[in-house]
Formats: C-alpha cells, structure tokens, sequence
C-alpha cells in the first residue's frame, strides 16, 4: 500500500499485460492443444473474479475472510435452482446470483464485522459452513450431490454462452470488469475510507467517519462478484455442488491471494492461475498433489512476502 | 457569562474500585483555552475520552453546543465538531502527510461513499490540506509517508488532521509530550495562534506551555476537580500547591 501512485502504475504495467495475454489466449490454444486448456483458462478466469474480490478485502481491509466460497457457491446455486425451475436466461440468472450474494454478505457482515482479527476469520469460517450445509441438505436440489445444470444460460433466449469460446471471453470481460471496479474503488473517496480503516480505525472514528458502514459495504461488493464468479463457474461445470462452498476452497481462494501477492487486485489472478495450473499439472504425477504444493506455498510466503508478483519484481514488503 | 460550548455535569467513571472520574463538573466557554492538569493517573486521559466519546460515563451528562452527546460513538461527536488528539500520536502511518489531512477534510465535505473519481487528486480535498498543513509548519513534508514523519511531525500532523476538521472544539491530550525543546516552542505558538478560534482543552504536563497559553485552568486529583479558575488563582492556591504544583514548579 506505501506509496500508491508509484505502486499502481508498475501495477497497471502488469495488470495489462496479465488482460493481453488473456485476451488473445484463444487464438493462440487454437495452434496444438485441444480445448481443455481453454476450459481451464476460463476456470482460472473466473476463480480470479472471486480472488479479486476477496483481495479488495483482505487485502485493502485487513478484513481476512474465510468464508468467502460461500458467496461463490451461493450464486452457482442461483444458476442451478433457477434451471431446475426451467429458467435458464442469464438475464435473470446473473441479476439472481448477485442479489443473492449480496444479500448474505450483507447480513452475515452485520454480524462479522462487529469483531476483529481472528474472530473475524472464525465467525466468517463458520457462517461459510452453515451455507455449505445448508446446501448439502438441500434434498430437492441434489443435497450433497449436487445438481446438474443440463444447458448454459442463454442470454435475453440467444444461445450466446453456448461454445466455449463465447463463454471464455463473457469470463474475460466480467474479469476486466471486476478488476477494473475494485481499481477504481480502492482509489476513490469510498476507498480511501476504507484503506484508512484499515491502518487505524479509531483515527478514522475520531475525525468523523462511521467505519462499520464503510467496511459492511466493501463486504457486500466483494460478495456479490463472489456470487457472479459462482454464476460464471456454474455455467462453466454444468453443475453444482456444496464443495463449491466448503471452507477448503475459501482456504483455496486466500491461497490465491497470498500466492499472487496481496493488496494489488492483479496479484489474484496470477495467484488463481499459479493455483489451478500447479493443481492441473501437479495432480498429472500424484494424487497427492498438495503433498508437493505444501512447501511450494510455504516458499513463496517465505521468501516472497509479495507473493510471486514480489518475487519476480524484487518487492518484498515490510509490513 | 456567555453559554458553554461543552457542559459537563457530575461525571463519574470507575475502573473497578479506581475511581478515574470523580463527580466532574466543568463548563468549557467559546473561545476559551481550558488547561487540565494534575498528576500521573489523576484521569486527565479518561476525562478527554469521555468527551471524544471512546469511553462511556458511568454517570452524568456531557452536553455539547446545546446538545446531549453523552451516549453518542466517537465518529458521531466528531461529525458535530469535536477532534482530539491522542496522548500516543494516533495517524494513518502509510498515508502521506497530505492523504491524512485530506482524509480529515473528506469527513466534512460531501459524502464519502463516492465510488469513482480519484479522491487523491480532488483539489477541494486537496487545497484546505495543504492549507492545514502549512499552519502546523508542514507545508514542505506534505507528500511523505506518515510513517517516516519525526515525532514532532507527527505530533504536528495531528493537530492538522485536527484543523481540517473545522472543529467546534478541540481535545489536545499532551500534544508536547516527547517533543524537543524547539518543537514544544513551535507548538506553543501555534496554539498561541489557534486560541480564540475555537475553544480547546489541553491536557497538559508542561508547566511553562499551560502558564504562557491557558486563560483558565482545572486541576485534577484521584478524578476530582481540587480547583478550576485564572491561572493565577489556581497558582496561588494552597491545596493545588500541596498537592501538585510544588513539585512540578520547582
């Protein structure tokens, strides 16, 4: 956070490279590989929107949730319930998803945001769990199997999300969008707040400003692009499940923060992208994966406080 | 005599069996220099906290420009006019100097929940900062981090993230506390140039500082109000001397 100018504009140095590669992606996977790398680019793409969101908090707020899969998950379920029901337009899919997400961040953040620190992380882990259980009860809907969405959601009745492609690049743009919103957030009046909230709340307090509704707010936003991540994976998958909010993937989603670098919004979909091409690849050789993705992470956290980002660009950070 | 800007009345706050504020009465008038002092532990801070409002009273009524404040939270007295400074340099260390002050300003002008535009470069937040930041004497250090401030500066950057409050009232709690010689002159001055503005209550350990600024002075014993009135009276009364002054003034 020191020095923000400086630091937003080798940021935005990275961040449009990240975009460009992402943007001609596509065309380049066409040459050779078959079309489980794009798949997997638009899983990295959209894990990355919900990555964004949870760094908007964490790492802007020092607001470190673990709960944050829930929001995915619940709006996967939006997607999956609605089709299960016979709507299956976008339309009121996407508007769903985001309501719904909103709406639990906000009254679950009523109740987190009144504690601080690891009770924080505590009450945010355990209300993750009660949507995760809450789904996995969900006995028309699949219970702990899950459903299966049998079709994409068309948008406006057109079947736009349909090739692979199209959805890679509707993934692309609600990226672009995600990152675009938590950049201009951070950097505003509101983010401003925010930012100060976190470095020394009773300062804010005393010169007039009511933290609580600033933190509820940047809660609910994270939320709700955690519930159009959930939109975009369940269109992805065709299917939905309560793994989708088990607290190993919030873990999973910090992890993609931490990994990319913290508290620079680009570092999160390099983080999503570390994260699910190791699980890709690492998973080829052992099913014990983790076993060897364990002490990678544990080096970069280590040796790179700036995560990868801090690693490549010699910025470790003291704070 | 004009209406009180702040009127406290029977105020009473205990840690356990400590009495911290002791059935407190006290009238702050516009314009005036209020100086609190007394000994280590006698409740100066608890007393300043109860009026910024991040400790609440166990009993009696804080009233602020005709309003009742006492049960009202920090951010909520401070929006009616009311900034204090802290006994341990409260800032944003990663903001720069200007960002904290600017910060101060966005509290009074307009909302904050302002999702777009960059607020670093709004010249309405901007300009009363760096206004502020020159009367404090740190017109020059405007875009250095907080962090790397001296302890003067910081002491300094306090009272202008105060002034950018525009404020009704201003809660000084031991401003010169570990400033040089210089800086406690400086500081001196500049509250010399504030006074009048707007009343202030300083809580204070330099004697030479509450003798050359305040126009009346409390003092504060186990909680209690032992005397209130002009500096010269408090200075020649017996009891104060006893049980404070003679080993301060020496």
């Amino acid at each position: 956070m020191a020095a923000l100018p400086k630091r937003l504009s080798t940021g935005d140095a990275i961040a449009i490279t990240v975009f460009a590669v992402l943007a001609i992606f596509p065309l380049l996977a066409k040459f050779g590989t078959e079309g489980y790398l794009l798949a997997l680019v638009t899983r990295v793409m959209i894990f990355a929107i919900a990555a964004i969101a949870l760094d908007l908090i964490v790492g802007f707020g020092a607001l470190v949730s673990f709960g944050h899969a829930a929001f995915v998950g619940l709006g996967a379920y939006a997607v999956g319930i609605l089709a299960s029901h016979g709507i299956t337009d976008a339309l009121v899919a996407l508007p769903a998803a985001l309501l719904v997400s909103a709406l639990f961040a906000f009254v679950t953040g009523l109740v987190c945001l009144r504690t601080k620190g690891v009770y924080f992380i505590m009450i945010t882990l355990a209300f993750g769990q009660m949507a995760f259980f809450t789904a996995s009860s969900l006995a028309p809907y699949g219970g702990d199997d899950g459903l299966t969405v049998r079709m994409r959601d068309t948008v406006a009745g057109l079947p736009l999300l349909r090739s692979d492609g199209a959805l890679y690049y509707v993934a692309f743009v609600c990226l672009l969008a995600t990152f675009a919103l938590c950049r201009a957030l951070i950097v505003s009046r509101f983010g401003r707040v925010f930012r100060g909230a976190r470095e020394n709340p009773m300062r804010l307090a005393a010169i007039g400003f009511d933290v609580f509704r600033y933190q509820l707010a940047a809660y609910v936003i994270a939320g709700a692009l955690a519930g159009m991540s959930g939109f975009l994976l369940a269109n992805a998958t065709n299917f939905v499940s309560p793994a989708y909010m088990s607290w190993q993937r919030s873990g999973e989603l910090i992890i993609m923060v931490v990994l990319g670098g913290m508290g620079t919004l680009y570092g999160a979909i390099i983080g999503a992208a570390a994260f699910l091409f190791a699980e890709e690849w690492l998973s080829e050789l052992t099913e014990h994966w983790k076993m060897i993705f364990g002490p990678l992470l544990i080096i970069v956290v280590v040796f790179a406080r700036g995560g990868l980002i801090g690693l490549v660009f010699g910025r470790g950070r003291h704070d | 005599m004009t209406e009180p800007v702040l009127r406290i009345e029977a105020l009473q706050k205990n840690f356990g069996a400590v009495r911290a504020t002791d059935d407190v009465t006290l009238d702050i008038v516009p314009g005036e220099l209020h100086a609190i002092i007394g000994p280590n532990g006698a409740g100066k801070t608890t007393l300043i906290s109860q009026i910024s409002g991040l400790l609440a009273p166990d009993a009696g009524t804080i009233r602020f420009a005709g309003t009742d404040v006492t049960h009202l939270p920090v951010h909520a007295r401070a929006a009616l006019g009311i900034a204090r400074s802290f006994q341990i340099t409260s800032i944003l260390p990663r903001f720069s100097a200007l960002e904290n002050v600017a910060l101060a300003v966005q509290a009074r002008s307009g909302t904050s929940f302002r999702f777009f535009g960059r607020a670093a470069s709004e010249p309405e937040l901007n300009e009363p900062a760096r206004a502020a930041l020159a009367e404090t004497g740190l017109a020059a250090r405007a875009d250095v981090l907080a962090a790397h401030l001296s302890h003067g500066e910081r002491r300094a950057l306090e009272l202008a993230i105060a002034l950018a409050m525009q404020p009704k009232l201003l809660l000084l709690d031991e401003p010169m506390a570990g400033t040089s010689h210089e800086e406690t002159e400086r500081l001196i001055a500049l509250l010399q140039r504030l006074k009048g503005r707007f009343p202030i209550v300083l809580v204070e350990h330099d004697m030479t500082a509450v003798f050359a600024l305040a126009d009346r002075i409390s003092v504060l014993i186990y909680g209690r109000i032992l005397a209130s009135g002009a500096p010269e009276v408090v200075r020649a009364d017996k009891d104060v001397v006893t049980a404070y002054l003679g080993e301060e003034m020496e």
